[in-house]
């Protein structure tokens, strides 16, 4: 009887299939991927080693899966337990078998007109317990059941109206879902919030643009930080040890136009160190103060425990979309370093705090101004990957400028609000490569050239082997350690996704969204 | 009923630019219309399509035809509601607002008509006989595959323009349009236009019309010459009035009405 009520208390409170605990260990279950970047350091790296450089040419489709939307798909799966499970545009959820590529459930969002700058799309969901928790592009929240996609709950973050979206896979930490805003076109006022996991409560709101009376909200003149923008659309990371949060803010709006917020304007284009119970802010690095070239701080905080100049030192790995490789110290935020790895002209160059020194001629203007990188940046969302066996950080580069001509910038809610009209620079066809620096000193190692600028983000393994993919719809791998060319698959459509690795079944995997596909492929042993 | 004045609020609120007898109304096309809609599109469209409708991240305007927008309907829905597998996002303008953008447009495709001088069934015999161009130009459905179709060439571009590209055919090379040479191992060198291309491999047409890919592994060399065209200049060997007749058959192509 005894026995009974226990195996009853435990089905009604057991943690279910994926326990924090089990995300904080992702390392030891490598034949699954858990969260967003594989792990909380965001390194986007496998530890599995069954493909490996040696039979790499050998890779071949093992399913595929269609998607019926017709957006871009920037979904990066997660894989447990048997079960692939993936977002779909604008916010859809499918679980796939992972043995035959089957769907075993799907959750279907009815979506109204929103207003979003770059596409209806989703990056992907955060597991925790038995629940799957998706962002909408509508601007909610939403959790379902594991087992069956049902929903649990539906929290609203913020009105949709005024072009408030969720476009971010979100990040399970402990009890709680975190998840950031998208909408910085259109002059929201960004913040980041934490959800729990069983109610759908907010805990914590964190508004990235301070309101009256907070610290840095000097830094807005008048009510422009009404529509500061500040943006947190792209996942995050989390130190356990310490219980912060590492994510990145985009930039304040009007996009383009500063002189209705001169000043620094906080925490604009920002690298986050966050509270994770109580969303309070540890420090802040600002990348860019008063950007008035969209640039962001939209990338993945990477997490590095390292040697860095003879010290030990708990390290943050950041290649910002302005084209330098950054070095901070992530207890303290301090600034350690910084290394251009792709054309850039917005900077004169980085000084010893680490605060950069700006070009004026770069700044948008009536006559029109070029820049380098342009508004997509020399990086963006897609993920880099750190490879701890051989010391690289692998970061798709992108090399385009554009010229901005500046034009007013009115607001009206769910309208655009960026300030300036672009045109390509004359002649110039923009190109892209795969980079990989020394993790700790940003210096080039090598890089693959790609023919147009990369959307796609890259997995590095200990197989000695680099994923990645173009927008010409190429798949491809990489040596890690010399960049050469090991194998490559046409996939017919274009790559916008961050690729994943696991096992099944005894056998490697690995899995890329490319065009409307999702492709999974592996070696036969 | 609840529910029915929710769904009918929401339609009012959220859809009002969609609402069936806005989106059928008449365009407006009066001067203070068109500059407002100048306005918005400066501010709302310009930073993808360009100031002038040239395009850039979003598609050309500056054409009679489009494809999302074949009629004014078509692009009052295209600009409400977005255009779906692509960037082009719905906007929240009112009803008015969008046609007066839909008026803007429209004029962006509209050149304004420049005087010619030339006799076009003139042109259209020194086109197809002496000036050769048919070779490499296709009209209506004939012709040659290496230079642009020119079915609608005097919708989409001026008098002007036409007269510089005879003469000087390398100031008005096509953004999209790149001669490339490659030289495969064992030395056989090709001169043609590039159809496409990857990190991995190059596909062109040869200035003979075939079409031939290469892996690049393959090429010993491949060089882009940009700017560069296989179209020879008219200067000198068209006579001035011969060129104003090739001109004025050109300036009479404006595609299938």
């Amino acid at each position: 009887m005894r026995t009974l009520w226990l195996a009853v208390a435990l089905a009604t409170h057991a943690p279910g299939q994926v326990p924090y605990e089990r995300i904080l260990k992702s390392a030891a279950q490598p034949e699954n991927w858990l969260t967003y970047s594989g792990n909380y350091q965001a390194h986007r790296y496998s530890t599995l080693d069954q493909i490996t450089r040696a039979n790499v040419h050998q890779l071949k489709v093992a399913w595929m899966y269609q998607i019926r939307a017709h957006h871009k798909v920037e979904t990066s799966p997660l894989v447990f337990d048997g079960i692939m499970y993936i977002s779909e545009p604008p916010s859809d959820v499918t679980a796939l078998d992972l043995r035959t590529g089957r769907p075993i459930w799907s959750y279907r969002r009815s979506m109204p007109a929103v207003p979003v700058c770059c596409g209806q799309v989703n990056r992907g969901v955060a597991a925790l317990d038995d629940q799957l928790f998706v962002g909408t592009l509508d601007a909610h929240l939403v959790a379902l059941d594991l087992k069956t996609g049902r929903v649990r709950w539906d929290a609203k973050v913020a009105d949709y109206k005024s072009a408030n979206s969720i476009t971010l896979a979100p990040l399970a930490v402990k009890d709680k879902i975190i998840v950031g805003i998208a909408g910085a076109e259109y002059g929201i006022r960004g913040f980041l919030d934490a959800y729990d996991a069983r109610t759908g409560k907010r805990v914590w709101r964190f508004w990235t643009v301070p309101g009256p009376g907070e610290p840095g909200h000097e830094t807005w003149p008048g009510d422009s930080w009404k529509t500061g923008g500040a943006p947190t659309w792209v996942t995050g990371s989390y130190d356990a040890e310490s219980n912060l949060l590492y994510w990145g803010t985009g930039n304040p709006g009007p996009d383009f136009s500063g002189d209705g917020r001169k000043g620094d304007n906080l925490y604009s284009d920002c690298l986050l160190a966050l509270d994770a119970d109580t969303g309070k802010l540890r420090w802040h690095f600002q990348f860019i103060p008063h950007d008035v070239n969209d640039i962001d701080a939209n990338e993945i905080p990477v997490l590095v425990d390292a040697m860095f100049r003879g010290q030990p030192r708990k390290l943050v790995l950041f290649a910002n979309r302005n084209g330098f490789y950054y070095i901070l110290d992530r207890l303290r935020g301090e600034f350690l370093y910084a290394k251009q790895f792709a054309t850039q002209t917005w900077a004169k160059g980085i000084d010893g705090k680490g605060r950069p020194i700006p070009n004026p001629a770069s700044a948008p203007s009536p006559e029109g101004s070029p820049v380098y990188p342009d508004d997509d940046g020399a990086a963006n969302w897609y993920s880099p990957s750190y490879s701890p066996q051989t010391g690289l950080f692998y970061q798709n580069a992108r090399e385009q400028g554009a010229i901005y001509y500046l034009t007013e910038a009115p607001y009206e809610p769910g309208k655009r609000f960026t300030g300036a009209s672009r045109r390509p620079i004359p002649g110039e066809e923009p190109w892209g490569a795969l980079r990989a620096l020394d993790a700790m000193t940003g210096e080039r190692k090598w890089e693959f050239r790609l023919q147009t600028p990369p959307w796609s983000g890259v997995l590095s393994t200990a197989g000695g082997v680099v994923f990645s993919g173009d927008m010409q719809g190429n798949f491809f791998a990489l040596d890690a350690v010399d960049g050469k060319l090991l194998w490559r698959l046409q996939t017919g459509g274009g790559i916008w996704a961050n690729p994943i690795t696991y096992m099944s079944e005894g056998k490697q995997y690995v899995a890329i969204a490319a065009g409307s596909a999702i492709i999974v492929l592996s070696v036969d042993q | 009923m609840r529910r029915a004045s929710v769904a009918l609020l929401l339609c009012c609120v959220v859809l009002a630019a969609q609402d069936p007898a806005e989106a059928t109304r008449k365009p407006v096309t009066t001067p203070e219309d068109l500059a407002a809609g100048e306005r918005i599109y400066r501010i709302q469209c310009a930073y993808c399509h360009g100031t002038q409708g040239e395009g850039g991240r979003g598609a050309t305007l500056a054409r009679p035809r489009l494809l999302h927008a074949p009629d004014d309907q078509a692009m009052f829905q295209a600009i409400a509601r977005g255009i779906p597998d692509s960037e082009m996002p719905g906007h929240w303008f009112t009803a008015r607002e969008i046609w007066q953008v839909v008026a803007f447009v429209r004029t962006l495709g509209r050149l304004a008509p420049q005087k010619i001088s030339g006799d076009p069934a003139s042109g259209e015999k020194l086109y197809a006989g002496k000036g050769g161009c048919a070779r490499c130009h296709t009209v209506g459905g004939r012709g040659g595959a290496i230079g642009p179709d020119l079915s609608d060439i005097g919708a989409r571009r001026s008098v002007n323009y036409l007269r510089e590209a005879l003469l000087k055919p390398e100031s008005a090379v096509p953004a999209d349009f790149l001669q490339v040479e490659v030289a495969a191992r064992g030395g056989v060198r090709i001169t043609g236009v590039r159809l496409n291309e990857d990190a991995f491999s190059i596909q062109i047409r040869d200035l003979s019309g075939r079409f031939r890919s290469f892996w690049k592994s393959e090429l010993a060399e491949l060089n882009k010459q940009r700017g560069k065209s296989p179209m020879p200049s008219y200067q000198g060997f068209l006579t001035a009035a011969e060129l104003d007749d090739v001109i004025a058959y050109l300036d009479s192509q404006r595609g299938a009405q």
